[in-house]
């Protein structure tokens, strides 16, 4: 492992999120911090309490798990499509570096940029809604866990889109209904027996479930399935990423 | 064959669409010197240095650098491999500076100012150094992407068209850095559609065409070996039929008759019909008159063209 690789790659993704400030820290804050508004504010007031938490502080932790996995994808995906796309990854091919540090230096960039962001949206948060992190360190693991992860999701993403449609296509279509789905403005013994079942396959469910009880205590799912969701799903897209820069898949004809 | 820098042994290349790039090939590259590989468009030489650093993964074969098997030892190998891609491509908000110091990181090296300090200065990008890409010219791009290439110190350079949509002055100037380097004794494998850069610059010259390697050559000895010479004799007055003393040479005549144009391998001047000074003589006996002389070599591309066609 060198270092100098890993902190070259951080250092020029981070100075990329510093260039593109506005569109990439403020606009998630200000359309998250819109939801808090909407739902916890003014609609939220008119609907009964879950689990003993008022509703405006219930979505909290869901919103900031939809910003959280969006943006990570997102950020991760565009970071190695756009070299990708401009032909500047020949430099990255041909460094004397291995898959890891190439991740690391990626993926870590973006997941710090999520986790800021998720800091920054709790901090916002508070402002309008009333409530206490009961579990401060769970809620820090579970934030770096989910945006590691889904990180490496949007670089897996950027490698395997062939254009800017298809970098927007999974986000859009995968991302945003299984969080809008796994329970991040309800919880989910409020939805029908079998839709409860079904709910159980995605994979959302668990991350907002395990965040959620970092704050209140309360959880759709245990805490223990939550965290082994996690990371079975960081091991899964690990292992793809290997197996990616072994066989040179869309990287490498 | 003892001091090679890079060994490509039986190096081929499939793509996915069945187009065979490489066939093959068999290269190997003396430490020090600067190696040019010619041929034409879709030939292989993209296709070949791609493979050798990193960017194709072979179909079959073996590529090792400076001892290196460029697969299996990939850190120690691609280290010593600086690469001058053939598109114009980077990160147009970066500023010169900090996409010269990301190459250097990227291969490894710990920081150091002063030697991208003196990269930039040599490539004259030091009064660009913080601007934007986007805002500089192509030549300018050309450069950076050198600059790039050279940040990590490598022990070999390679240029894939270093000089294609370059103006001649760049170019002159660019020839001069690749010399410097190689004074520095930094190996340089150039591709090149420019006969001439190869002809200035190269110590050998390797023509690849249809993925196969048709010849490697030192420069001269190429020059020497496939060179045609030919010597125009020009007459005072024009011939209708040649003397028959003249019979013996190869001699064509131009269509008015006043011109003898003598054609002869350079390697073998003395050889068979007895070369220019029989010639000379034989024109002195039959009375022609002769009002001047001149010789000419074929160049690198005519022999470039001849090869060519003839393996077409």
């Amino acid at each position: 492992m060198n270092v100098y690789p890993v902190r070259a790659i951080y250092m020029a993704e981070m100075m990329r999120t510093r260039r593109t400030l506005l569109q990439s820290v403020v606009s998630p804050v200000i359309s998250t911090s819109l939801y808090f508004v909407v739902f916890g504010a003014a609609i939220g007031s008119r609907i009964d309490e879950i689990g003993g938490v008022s509703y405006g502080a219930f979505i909290v932790p869901g919103l900031i798990m939809l910003m959280l996995l969006t943006q990570s994808v997102s950020n991760a995906s565009f970071g190695i499509f756009f070299p990708k796309f401009s032909g500047s990854i020949y430099e990255l091919l041909s460094a004397p570096i291995s898959f890891l540090e190439i991740v690391i230096g990626y993926v870590g960039a973006a997941a710090t940029k999520s986790v800021v962001l998720g800091l920054i949206i709790l901090a916002t948060a508070r402002l309008f809604v009333p409530m206490e992190v009961a579990h401060p360190a769970w809620m820090l693991l579970f934030l770096l866990l989910t945006a590691v992860t889904f990180s490496m999701l949007g670089f897996i993403i950027g490698i395997w889109a062939d254009g800017f449609d298809q970098l927007q296509l999974v986000p859009l279509l995968v991302i945003t209904p299984l969080t809008f789905l796994g329970g991040s403005f309800y919880s989910i013994d409020m939805l029908p027996p079998f839709w409860q079942g079904v709910t159980l396959f995605n994979p959302v469910v668990y991350l907002v479930s395990g965040f959620r009880w970092s704050f209140y205590g309360i959880s759709d799912v245990s805490m223990g399935a939550s965290l082994a969701m996690v990371l079975l799903f960081l091991f899964v897209c690990l292992a793809v990423i290997a197996w990616i820069f072994r066989t040179g898949y869309r990287l490498k004809p | 064959m003892s001091d090679s820098i890079i060994r490509i042994d039986g190096l081929s290349k499939t793509f996915a669409g069945g187009f065979q790039a490489l066939r093959q090939v068999d290269l190997s590259i003396q430490r020090g010197e600067i190696f040019a590989l010619l041929g034409p468009n879709g030939a292989g030489k993209t296709t070949l240095i791609s493979a050798v650093c990193g960017l194709v993964s072979p179909s079959q074969g073996t590529v090792w650098v400076d001892g290196f098997d460029n697969v299996k030892a990939y850190r120690p190998a691609r280290e010593r491999i600086g690469l001058v891609p053939q598109e114009l491509t980077n990160e147009a908000f970066e500023t010169v500076w900090n996409t010269v110091s990301f190459s250097r990181g990227l291969f490894g090296k710990p920081p150091n100012p002063t030697h991208i300090e003196r990269v930039l200065k040599s490539l004259t990008l030091w009064e660009k150094r913080n601007n934007r890409l986007i805002t500089l010219s192509g030549g300018m791009k050309r450069r950076v992407l050198i600059a790039k290439a050279l940040s990590h110190e490598p022990r070999i350079l390679f240029l894939d068209e270093p000089t294609a949509g370059v103006d001649v002055a760049l170019r002159r100037e660019m020839w001069d850095v690749v010399r410097e380097l190689r004074d520095h004794g930094v190996t340089i494998i150039l591709t090149t559609h420019y006969i001439e850069e190869a002809e200035e610059m190269a110590d050998r010259i390797g023509v690849i065409n249809h993925g196969e390697i048709v010849l490697v050559e030192e420069k001269h000895a190429l020059i020497e070996k496939l060179g045609r010479k030919q010597l125009t004799v020009q007459l005072f007055e024009p011939l209708q039929t040649l003397p028959p003393g003249l019979a013996t040479f190869a001699l064509t005549q131009n269509d008015a008759g006043d011109e003898l144009i003598y054609s002869y391998e350079s390697a073998t001047q003395k050889a068979g019909d007895g070369g220019i000074s029989a010639l000379l003589g034989a024109l002195n006996k039959a009375g022609v008159g002769v009002k001047d002389l001149h010789t000419r070599q074929s160049s690198l591309e005519d022999i470039f063209v001849d090869l060519v066609k003839e393996r077409a």
